[in-house]
């Protein structure tokens, strides 16, 4: 088992190095046969592990590979005194959460390598598109496999690189530049505020290793410690840069610049679940914080109901899928705040299922429509892409959370969390019951301008009629149906929770009936969209409107209150003063040489009346001296 | 016959090198400037005679003896290089043969 779990991040490494150090020189075929295959060994191996994890009596795998490297706080022995053991080494640890995370990870990673290999075929940079793709889900396992912290903040990087270079794939386009360099700079200000974190950490309890870090934790701090809190505030501003939250979310929608595999796989199996996986993965100190779990559900909250808002002005079927994964993972970190971890981790993995559907679906609808993104311009298309339609119908419902569908059961988990819990309560569930209003609003508005109504564009549709393709959109609708029957027992991983429920019967019958009602008013509120008959219908311009597509103004705040100041300090010591220093040196020889140079004209009786002067000089100098002895 | 004191001499010696000296940087024809620098070795030559006669020694006419010779040989090589500037510029000017700029 242990070998299963050692071998498991380096199929895809493997795979990605073939393909970057061939290149083009690997045909379609090659190239995908390589990414492929790597990531459905990964995914077989971790389904293997899973099994065994869940069969076998012991709850954590652990597999030593070798030790990075020795952190020493200087001071020996009080090292051996208090035991701590502050090697780094590259170790992994499988217990049920990162066995939830491996089996998103390299599962949904491997359907979505499969549409990719598809979806991509005619592009000519195929496999290094692969190979970044292999790459990502490479430091993504490392994050969640990882033992100790430092190898986690690693992974943490790669998946960063990654999104940068899978954004501006298609780095012809400056807008796609442009998008790739925000997502990597924005999400740099959370992993800063991590690195703090861990800096912090290691100074205050001397170690790294996850396990033991957080035993010692709870060992020598109380709750409400301070150091506690300042730790798990920095860890959750590095959560909240790679999980798109509040004060950093704006990279997200603009990360729709990247092909559709990439949104795809960002969304739903890596880049954002990390932050999520970051707070559930260092729980022990959160909760010896819970001012900063009550920031985390206020967080959670405010980000769910702004990215719900965003979603229901896009024009861009993707953008409006982005803002939803937005707005779920605000699900997630409210329900972590809430102290919900587990529910939070189910709706990770549920969230995965549908959102990948959704982005693979709306991959393929792009596909045949030749790359036209407007909703305003597509309509009618259940009845020309049946099965596209048929599979995007199963993503929005999960999506929404009507009762059966693996969203309702996540969804409905993390809202009944939240009434009762110490650091949540009424408030945020009313924020979350409005989340899922608009929620359903915004995915019937998608539904009924994509698919219904009469058709909006005149160009034929370029049909892909690809097994594989299909293939992996059936199996993640399957999953996305019937993933919330999956019962995960993280009873050993996370605290159970003892407190005695005593919410008001009202509360599931609330949250049961919300996307009814939320579907019911869009019925009628949308209803030019939906019996639409090919006739042009635009966007409102209202400039409320604009203002939420906009998603709320953050990014002019963020314009003129961060980008432009800092502009403009910048042009203003463009030349910078320390480089001003040490330009005086050269400007000083400069002169120097300059003087020396113009004395060089040529002319003899100059050079005479210079020597004559220097003697007249030098004998001033030896009489002066010998007079003053 | 009193003696010349050695301080007029050396006056007179350097006042004869200072009006060589100026005649070599005020002169632009190289023609005169070959004769300011005869001045000035001579201004040289009534000095070490001076500090002969002052000293009672032979070293100071033999010096002037070597500065004698070594005047002879260098008005020989100037003035054939004159005549060379003569031939290739059609002029003596010397702020005109700066050529080559230091």
């Amino acid at each position: 088992m242990e070998l299963i779990l050692t071998y498991l991040p380096f199929y895809p490494l493997i795979s990605f190095l073939i393909l970057i150090s061939f290149g083009k020189r690997l045909s379609w075929q090659l190239a995908s046969f390589f990414s492929v295959g790597a990531m459905a060994l990964s995914a077989i191996s971790s389904g293997v592990l899973v099994y065994h994890l869940t069969h076998i009596d012991a709850s954590v795998i652990t597999v030593h590979l070798w030790e990075w490297f020795n952190l020493s706080t200087g001071d020996s022995a009080s090292e051996i005194l208090s035991g701590v053991n502050s090697t780094v080494n590259i170790s992994f640890y499988l217990d049920a959460l990162s066995a939830v995370m491996i089996s998103v990870v390299s599962g949904i990673g491997f359907l979505i390598h499969l549409f990719a290999a598809v979806y991509m075929k005619e592009d000519e940079n195929f496999s290094r598109f692969m190979a970044y793709m292999n790459l990502f889900i490479v430091a993504m396992l490392i994050l969640v496999l990882a033992d100790n912290l430092v190898l986690l903040y690693l992974g943490w990087e790669g998946v960063g690189l990654c999104s940068f270079l899978l954004i501006g794939f298609w780095y012809q386009d400056k807008a796609n530049v442009k998008a790739a360099r925000k997502a990597f700079i924005v999400t740099r200000i959370g992993d800063t505020a991590m690195a703090i974190g861990l800096f912090m950490l290691f100074k205050t309890l001397g170690q790294l290793n996850i396990a033991d870090l957080t035993q010692t934790a709870q060992q020598t701090w109380e709750v409400g410690n301070e150091s506690a809190y300042w730790i798990a505030l920095l860890l959750l501003g590095g959560a909240v840069g790679k999980s798109a939250q509040l004060p950093l979310q704006t990279w997200l929608p603009d990360a729709m610049a990247g092909p559709t595999p990439v949104s795809a796989l960002i969304h739903a199996a890596t880049m954002v679940t990390a932050g999520v996986y970051l707070i559930a993965r260092m729980h022990g100190i959160f909760l010896l914080a819970p001012e900063v779990m009550q920031y985390v559900a206020w967080l959670g909250a405010s980000t769910l109901l702004l990215a719900a808002f965003a979603a229901l002005a896009q024009t861009d079927i993707k953008r409006v899928l982005a803002y939803s994964t937005m707005s779920q993972i605000g699900y997630m970190m409210l329900a972590l705040g809430a102290g919900a971890w587990s529910t939070g981790v189910f709706h990770l993995m549920t969230h995965a299922f549908f959102k990948a559907l959704l982005f693979l679906t709306a991959g393929a609808v792009i596909l045949a429509l030749h790359h036209q993104q407007d909703l305003f311009k597509m309509g009618g298309l259940l009845k020309k892409l049946p099965v596209e339609s048929a599979l995007f119908i199963i993503g929005l419902i999960c999506l929404v959370a009507l009762p059966g569908t693996s969203g309702f059961f996540s969804k409905e988990a993390i809202i009944g969390s939240l009434w009762s819990s110490s650091t949540a309560g009424p408030a945020l569930w009313w924020c979350a019951i409005l989340g899922a209003l608009l929620t359903s609003i915004y995915s019937c508005r998608l539904f009924f301008l994509a698919f219904l109504g009469e058709s909006r564009f005149q160009t034929s549709l370029h049909v892909e009629d690809s097994k594989l393709l299909r293939l992996s959109l059936i199996i993640l609708a399957i999953l996305s149906l019937f993933g919330g029957l999956i019962s995960i027992d993280f009873d050993t991983v996370f605290p159970v929770s003892l407190s005695a429920h005593q919410d008001p019967s009202w509360l599931h019958t609330v949250a049961i009936l919300t996307p009814f009602v939320g579907i019911a008013f869009s019925w009628f509120y949308f209803s030019s969209y939906r019996k639409n008959q090919g006739d042009n219908i635009t966007a409102s311009s209202s400039s409320l409107v604009i203002f939420c597509r906009n998603g709320l103004g953050f990014d002019w705040l963020y314009q003129w209150c961060l980008i432009k100041p800092y502009c403009a300090l910048a042009r203003l010591n463009r030349r910078d003063m320390f480089d001003q220093l040490i330009m005086f040196n050269a400007w000083y020889v400069k002169m120097l040489h300059e003087t020396l140079s113009a004395s060089q004209t040529g002319n003899l009786r100059w050079y005479a009346a210079a020597i004559g002067l220097g003697l007249v000089g030098l004998f001033t100098v030896i009489m002066v001296g010998v007079g003053s002895i | 016959m009193t003696a010349i004191p050695l301080a007029h001499v050396l006056m007179l010696a350097s006042i004869l090198f200072a009006i060589g000296f100026m005649g070599v940087i005020v002169r632009k024809n190289t023609l005169f400037m070959l004769m300011s620098l005869e001045v000035m070795l001579n201004a040289v030559g009534v000095a070490f005679i001076g500090a002969g006669s002052y000293w009672q020694q032979a070293d100071g006419q033999v010096m002037f003896i070597l500065i004698l010779t070594l005047a002879a040989a260098e008005v020989a090589v100037g003035l054939a290089l004159l005549i060379r500037l003569q031939h290739k510029y059609q002029s003596l000017d010397i702020d005109k043969l700066n050529s080559m700029q230091g």
